[in-house]
């Protein structure tokens, strides 16, 4: 009451409060976003920007010579075998590997989602592989499918005889000629996708539990009552309610798999011909091993090109839905 | 040349650079007993880690009074150890002392770069000059300034094999490539692996080619191709990478999987006959799978190499921004590292031999003595991927390798190297 009677009698007073509540508001955000807006900027912009210039330099040996070599770097690597076929088992690995953890992470979470006992110790068993670093995954992983020793032990004894040879293999299907390799996916690929399936499914799987979670029980009922089958409430009510998460999910497995190194590393390594190379790796061994930091600089401005490439339209997207808000 | 002349203007920087820091922090250096001093060096595995730690052992009865830290970083014949090293040079936080090896792979791409100082008046008051053999000591000599320590002698043409496999089937160690062959044939139809090879760190493939093609040009030819002088595509590289090719056909066929000493494992479990590796093999026959040389296992000079001692070598270097404190534990423990002392401790536990002339060969095993005198009898080469040459073009030549080893062209092959040649200056 007193403060309506306030406003009637000075009307001028609280606008001014209001403002001032804002400023300050306004200030605090920004003395509080400064530090990380700093930080980020020197630490993740500039040293971008700094790997931009590397790679247009002529700084290919332990002597700092930044000369600069227009685009003869991005040229080489383009030309170099290994880097071709990095490409290439980059594109399986990645298509293969979302579709994988995609598929495999909602099977699980319907699973878990139907209210069983002891949700939350399957929860955490498919969950825990993320929490293993990936160098100790693929230490593991190699043993497994070592082709002499591992899973093919298990696969004799059950009498096959034509023992897959896993990360060892060189053959690539279906194998076309392609600038200078051999196009086609990588049978040896195949191994590295299990292990980094096995580990990554459980993240998809938590993400599409909490959209499960998240769809409301009256539009399950109301199909239930409208006599919609078990499949036909997935296909029609399910899955058009995750497809944010699924989006969600794309981007950071996307942006995950273009990253892998650690794994690979521990696991194969390059592989014979180069069937099981990545980009990361690639660029560890030019810049670390050979020393030619400019055109290690271009390899990683290629991966991020392709990260962008990926995360752009989804950031695109984001802003849009917001602004319509 | 061109790299020779850069290299040279760049010493002379860094011989001024590193007397300046001495004089300027001259009234600072300690005693000598207290700071710290960081070792940093790719010595993990259980023999080498165990004879590190005698040098470690020696320097702190001397100087109690400093923390030694030891920073060794696994794996891949310290691939991954010079890719740390390379971020805390560019980082201006150089370890106190770094292991590096002889020749001029890394370590003259870092005296190139300003990052060492040079150690003449060391080698001079201790009285190195005389000690060390002069061919080693020209591989670390940049410029007429020596730049680093030598602390073992290792030899990268040794085909180790299983004496037992070999007295059962009445086979002697190949002599040439012939009877390489000839062996193999007689090993493969009894159901023994001929060669063991493990591959997955990716240069023993590498390292098997080079003995391969030492024993097939010679030592004349195959300096000639360490120095930039003859084409990578000559004929004699071609027919040493077509007895590579058919040598593959008798070796395991899981060796991209296998790590270097599993292959040796093979050999020491009788499942394989021979292995062709770096001597330091011998510390893993001995100290890990407690074999008795001689007995249980035998060497010999990768075939076509007798003779010829293809040398690695571990040196330790000071690096040039080290001041004060650091710089003088640094070189008190070099002065250890350098000790006849040090090295008959290390040595013998590590499965190598000590380079210095008047070292004993009492202290060493069977294998040590015959390498001892091996080393002083034969010539000395270098070897490309054991950071000899340019970095370069040894991680080329590990590319075309991984390549080679699947599609099995030549030409390709040998061409690839030719242009890593010229990409990446070998002189």
């Amino acid at each position: 009451m007193s403060r309506k009677s306030n406003e009637l009698a000075s009307p001028s007073i609280p606008v001014p409060r209001r403002v001032f509540r804002i400023r300050s508001e306004k200030v605090w955000s920004m003395v509080t976003l400064i530090p990380s807006v700093v930080l980020l900027g020197v630490f993740v912009y500039y040293f971008i920007f700094w790997t931009g210039y590397v790679s247009f330099t002529k700084w290919n040996s332990f002597i700092q010579n930044m000369n600069l070599n227009g685009f003869r770097n991005y040229v080489s690597i383009f030309e170099s075998f290994r880097f071709q076929s990095d490409l290439r088992n980059m594109v399986f690995f990645t298509i293969l590997f979302m579709a994988g953890c995609l598929i495999l992470g909602m099977f699980l979470a319907v699973l878990i989602d139907q209210h069983i006992r002891a949700e939350s110790v399957f929860r955490s068993v498919f969950l825990y592989p993320m929490a293993i670093s990936a160098a100790a995954t693929g230490v593991v992983w190699s043993w497994l499918l070592n082709p002499t020793t591992g899973l093919n032990l298990i696969l004799q004894s059950l009498g096959i005889h034509h023992l897959p040879q896993w990360y060892l293999s060189t053959r690539i299907l279906p194998n076309f000629h392609i600038a200078q390799i051999q196009g086609g996916f990588p049978i040896a690929m195949f191994a590295v996708l299990i292990a980094s399936i096995w580990q990554w499914s459980g993240f998809a799987m938590a993400l599409y539990l909490a959209g499960l979670r998240a769809i409301p029980e009256e539009i399950k009922e109301a199909a239930r009552l409208d006599g919609a089958s078990a499949f036909r409430m997935f296909r029609s009510i399910v899955l058009p309610q995750l497809r944010p998460i699924t989006t969600t999910a794309v981007v950071m497995l996307m942006a995950s798999s273009l990253k892998v190194f650690d794994l690979l590393y521990a696991m194969t390594g390059p592989g014979a011909n180069f069937v099981t190379d990545l980009p990361a790796l690639n660029m560890f061994d030019t810049t670390f091993k050979a020393n030619q930091f400019a055109q290690g600089a271009a390899i990683a401005i290629v991966l991020l090109i392709l990260v962008l490439i990926a995360i752009v339209p989804y950031l695109i997207g984001t802003i849009r839905k917001e602004a319509s808000k | 040349m061109g790299a020779l002349l850069s290299g040279c203007g760049n010493s002379n920087n860094t011989s001024t650079s590193g007397n300046n820091s001495s004089t300027s922090t001259g009234n600072s250096t300690g005693s000598g007993q207290s700071g710290k001093l960081e070792i940093f060096s790719w010595w993990t595995g259980v023999a080498s880690s165990k004879a590190l730690q005698q040098f470690i052992n020696q320097y702190e009865t001397q100087y109690p009074g400093v923390k030694v830290t030891n920073d060794a970083v696994a794996g891949g014949a310290g691939s991954n150890a010079k890719a740390v090293l390379a971020s805390r040079m560019e980082a201006n936080k150089p370890p106190g002392t770094f292991q590096v090896h002889a020749g001029h792979g890394s370590l003259l791409s870092w005296i190139q770069a300003g990052d060492m100082a040079p150690l003449d008046s060391m080698y001079q008051q201790q009285g190195w000059n005389k000690v060390y053999p002069q061919s080693l000591l020209n591989l670390l000599t940049v410029n007429g300034h020596i730049y680093a320590v030598p602390v073992d002698m290792q030899r990268d043409n040794v085909l180790w094999y299983n004496k037992k496999i070999f007295a059962k089937y009445n086979l002697t160690p190949p002599a040439t490539f012939n009877d390489f062959f000839k062996d193999a044939a007689v090993l493969k139809s009894h159901g023994i692996t001929p060669l063991a090879l493990g591959n997955h760190g990716n240069w023993e493939t590498t390292l098997l080619w080079s003995d391969v093609l030492l024993g097939t040009v010679g030592y004349t030819q195959y300096n000639e191709l360490m120095q930039g002088k003859l084409a990578w595509n000559s004929p004699g590289v071609v027919q040493a990478s077509q007895t590579f090719l058919k040598m593959l056909q008798y070796t395991n066929s899981d060796y991209n999987s296998l790590h270097w000493a599993q292959a040796d494992e093979l050999v020491a479990k009788g499942k394989a006959a021979m292995n062709v590796q770096g001597d330091w093999a011998q510390g893993y026959f001995t100290t890990t799978a407690g074999l008795k040389p001689n007995v249980d296992f035998g060497w010999a000079p990768t075939p076509g190499t007798q003779g010829i001692f293809a040398a690695v070598s571990d040196v330790f270097g000071l690096p040039s921004k080290l001041s004060g404190q650091n710089k003088t534990n640094a070189e008190n423990f070099l002065k250890v590292l350098g000790s006849a002392e040090g090295q008959k401790a290390f040595n013998s536990l590590k499965g190598t031999i000590s380079p210095r002339l008047d070292a004993n060969p009492a202290d060493y095993n069977a294998y040590g003595q015959s390498a001892m005198k091996s080393l002083k009898n034969d010539k000395l080469v270098l070897t490309p991927g054991q950071g000899a040459l340019n970095p370069g073009f040894t991680t080329a030549l590990e590319n075309a390798m991984t390549q080679f080893i699947s599609s099995q062209n030549v030409n390709q092959f040998v061409s690839g190297l030719q242009s890593a040649a010229q990409q990446n200056p070998l002189s």
